[in-house]
């Protein structure tokens, strides 16, 4: 009895944490506009152009749908590592504070923020497959719950990565750091935007080390069935990168300063 | 309510609170009074379980700030010096906010939320967002915040920083009116005289991280000898029949006035002069700052206040 409503009390605190979260998204409408339109920037002009140029990237595959599971990936990279930032503005405008001399556990405030920077990544995500079908995507029911789960899984553990990289860092500007080492690595390496199949060694090294490698392949094999994996394995190596992640989120909220 | 035995923080070879040993009484309002970086904030940040002493302990009613930081949060509420609301919320959803994180039961919350924001005065702001609040309102709303779970302790940290004369004297009705109507421990810091003057049942005046002295208010100032009387009169015998009056300390004459050390000027002043005629009469009063040069040889008002932007470079 005692442990029910212990843990009825942590998802009450993280719901309240996720809620303000939410709130400030759905208040702060210019940031939704902003990071769809670059994805959205990139399917077109990068799809388009670069398809008109080299239309065999992989055979019987138009290149504008062939990099569209990338794009969907490449807004949940850039949006969840991002979504770290918060943690500095939190800081910095001293809301973290008033958080953590709460009675509420990190692990809690963890969960709840990591849950704000899914649904944003969701929120987004979600518009891009309905633009993906008007490129010509075929959803099925079940493609679509593989894709949802990729998102799902994608965005809690890169989220997880950017608050972890955040829970470390006091001014905003060395997160931009992050921006060259972290995001765009991970964005270049998954294989968004070419096959994976036919790479020099080295190249082919680091993109089976990026954890959004198999994220996309596994939206590709859903969406087109033209993956580099088996979608089996793509699942596997993503949920266990997610954890990882997870618990390096969750430990670095244990070690971060609150004062 | 408030234990304290032996407390020290070091930043490296820096000492900001050194060997701190007070106690502070249930339901007082107490005041750490001191210049900037005397160690006050950290004192408080320390209680309130936010930074890990380097050595010595306290508890906050009964509960150990290391080893049960849990419960030690589920009995304060703290005001930050910088506003630490959400601006993006407006003021109920901030409290609403607040109020699941300390667990107040969902039936309560509505009711409490009202409540406090009656209170400070911002019943009527409650659905605009905290951004368009003024400084003041937005400091009031940390006290509403502050007492949504109805602490045993409250921690105000120079609650009127940085807020102009007139906000600053709206803060300290607010505050009065908390300790009237709630039942509440308070542990003010301040390096506002006259702000620990009014508000404060005692005060320790703080420096270089130790108290260095602990009273009354009017106690810290009785320890300068009373207020001064000085009075021109030409009845004769003058000394002889003032000095009749218990109240009356110490008299001298220094150029044809009579010079008195008295306990409350305000109140002996009239007595004095139904007794003897006088022609002039005035009287000066030791402030808190007076006291405080006495003791650290410094005058407070001569510190760098710590502006917001003071406080966000520490950041960076």
């Amino acid at each position: 009895m005692q442990s029910s409503i212990s843990v009825e009390d942590h998802l009450a605190k993280i719901y309240a944490i996720w809620l303000r979260e939410f709130k400030v998204f759905l208040r702060e409408k210019s940031r939704l506009v902003a990071s769809t339109f670059t994805p959205i920037l990139w399917l077109f002009v990068i799809g388009s152009g670069l398809g008109s140029a080299n239309p065999s990237t992989v055979p019987g595959v138009d290149y504008q749908q062939f990099i569209f599971p990338g794009i969907v990936s490449m807004s949940i990279i850039f949006t969840s590592v991002f979504y770290g930032s918060y943690i500095i503005w939190d800081r910095k405008f001293d809301f973290l504070k008033s958080v953590m001399v709460a009675p509420v556990s990190r692990g809690s405030v963890f969960v709840g923020k990591s849950l704000g920077g899914m649904t944003t990544s969701l929120i987004q995500a979600a518009i891009l497959l309905a633009i993906g079908a008007a490129i010509g995507i075929q959803f099925t029911p079940l493609s679509l719950l593989q894709d949802v789960a990729v998102i799902l899984l994608m965005s809690f553990g890169l989220t997880s990565l950017g608050l972890a990289l955040g829970s470390y860092m006091y001014s905003l500007e060395g997160f931009q750091m992050i921006v060259s080492f972290v995001v765009f690595p991970l964005f270049f390496l998954s294989g968004a935007l070419f096959p994976l199949d036919n790479l020099p060694s080295w190249l082919g090294v680091l993109t089976m080390a990026d954890p959004a490698t198999y994220g996309v392949d596994a939206m590709r094999n859903a969406m087109l069935g033209v993956g580099s994996h088996p979608a089996g394995l793509d699942f596997a190596v993503l949920t266990a990168y997610t954890a990882a992640l997870g618990f390096f989120g969750i430990y670095s909220f244990g070690r971060m300063k609150a004062v | 309510m408030i234990k304290i035995k032996n407390l020290v923080k070091q930043y490296g070879r820096l000492t900001a609170v050194d060997n701190l040993t007070l106690d502070i009484n249930d339901n007082e309002v107490f005041g750490l009074l001191g210049s900037n970086g005397a160690g006050k904030t950290t004192t408080i940040h320390m209680l309130a379980t936010l930074l890990k002493p380097t050595s010595g302990t306290a508890t906050v009613n009964g509960y150990d700030i290391v080893s049960q930081s849990s419960k030690v949060r589920s009995s304060i509420g703290i005001v930050f010096q910088a506003p630490s609301s959400d601006d993006m919320l407006t003021g109920f959803e901030n409290l609403h906010l607040h109020a699941m994180l300390y667990s107040v039961p969902r039936h309560a919350r509505s009711k409490r939320i009202d409540e406090v924001l009656e209170l400070v005065g911002l019943a009527d702001r409650k659905k605009d967002q905290v951004k368009t609040y003024s400084g003041g309102m937005r400091r009031r709303l940390e006290i509403a915040r502050g007492l949504l779970h109805k602490p045993k302790v409250m921690f105000l940290d120079e609650p009127t920083l940085g807020l102009d004369p007139a906000s600053r004297e709206s803060m300290w009705k607010y505050v009065k009116r908390l300790v009237e109507e709630e039942k509440v421990t308070i542990i003010l810091t301040t390096h506002y005289m006259e702000e620990a003057d009014m508000l404060c049942d005692r005060i320790g005046i703080i420096d270089k991280g130790k108290i260095v002295a602990l009273d009354t208010p009017a106690g810290l100032k009785a320890g300068l000898g009373g207020d001064i009387i000085r009075i021109k009169t030409k009845t004769p015998d003058a000394d002889k029949m003032i000095s009749r009056f218990d109240f009356v300390q110490k008299i001298e004459r220094a150029d044809g006035f009579l010079v008195l050390s008295v306990n409350n000027a305000k109140r002996a002043l009239p007595v004095l002069l139904q007794a003897i005629e006088a022609e002039s009469a005035e009287f000066a009063s030791p402030t808190l700052n007076d006291v405080f040069i006495q003791l650290t040889g410094r005058n407070i008002k001569e510190q760098a206040e710590g502006g917001f932007m003071e406080r966000y470079a520490k950041f960076d």
